[in-house]
């Protein structure tokens, strides 16, 4: 099956980025296909690269970043919900990418089932 | 990149699919920004020609109430926005019920023609869907 996902909370503050995390990595090693997460609302927040949590912690930002270079998966930023927290390419770790919100309900539109993550 | 369809090729890109797609709106007007990002997705995805159609339920009934001010709260009164949906093509509006009476509300407290279902219709109407978001 083809999954398409969307994050609405920040990482650390809610679990919603963990749980995410978590049903990607099982839809993959089932043989799924997780072609696109949708980060929005705080969201945004888990493509910060200067997130440092502490070093027992998991680190939430570059667990996103290893699982889309191992996987090739599509992390899209919402550009509208990006700016005004002050997410720009600048701080954007590595294989995050920012977008319109058209990624969203193409995602929507493509996958077999979208999953949202959130409150 | 297209500035409408946020960053998508659609032709390409969707094929010509419609889906049914429901925004499932819970959340107060204020005090959180869920409801007024939600909107936005709604907005984008008149864009792609999909079936559209808005609930409004729990707190999300608020979004609706007529005669928000928001001046002293310093905050965009973006209420007038759902009036323009029709302009959109988005006219499929439900209210739960429920949700309404709880809060004291009839349909005549609300910005927009909508139509009142019971929870029992609205999750009838929601196994339906192709795609449900939740805000």
């Amino acid at each position: 099956m083809k999954f398409g996902i969307l994050v609405n909370e920040g990482p650390f503050q809610h679990q919603a980025s963990d749980t995410a995390y978590h049903f990607v990595k099982a839809a993959l090693e089932k043989g799924h296909e997780v072609h696109r997460v949708f980060f929005y609302h705080d969201g945004v927040n888990n493509s910060n690269k200067l997130s440092e949590p502490q070093q027992d912690d998991r680190n939430i930002v570059q667990r996103w970043s290893k699982l889309a270079q191992e996987h090739g998966i599509d992390l899209v930023v919402c550009v509208a919900a990006a700016l005004r927290r002050g997410i720009k390419d600048e701080i954007l770790a590595p294989g995050f990418r920012i977008s319109g919100l058209g990624q969203l309900v193409e995602s929507g539109i493509q996958a077999d089932r979208l999953v949202v993550f959130g409150d | 990149m297209s500035e409408v369809t946020g960053g998508v090729e659609m032709e390409e890109e969707t094929g010509g699919t419609v889906k049914k797609f429901m925004f499932v709106n819970r959340k107060a007007p204020y005090g959180t920004i869920y409801a007024l990002e939600a909107l936005e997705v709604v907005l984008i995805s008149a864009a792609f020609d999909q079936d559209v159609s808005l609930v409004f339920l729990d707190d999300g009934v608020y979004q609706l109430k007529k005669g928000q001010h928001t001046k002293a709260v310093d905050m965009k009164n973006f209420s007038p926005t759902y009036r323009a949906l029709e302009g959109y093509d988005i006219d499929k509006l439900y209210v739960e019920k429920e949700s309404l009476e709880q809060r004291g509300l009839t349909p005549d407290d609300l910005v927009v023609d909508v139509q009142v279902l019971s929870a029992d219709e609205i999750s009838k109407l929601m196994a339906e869907q192709d795609v449900v978001l939740s805000f």
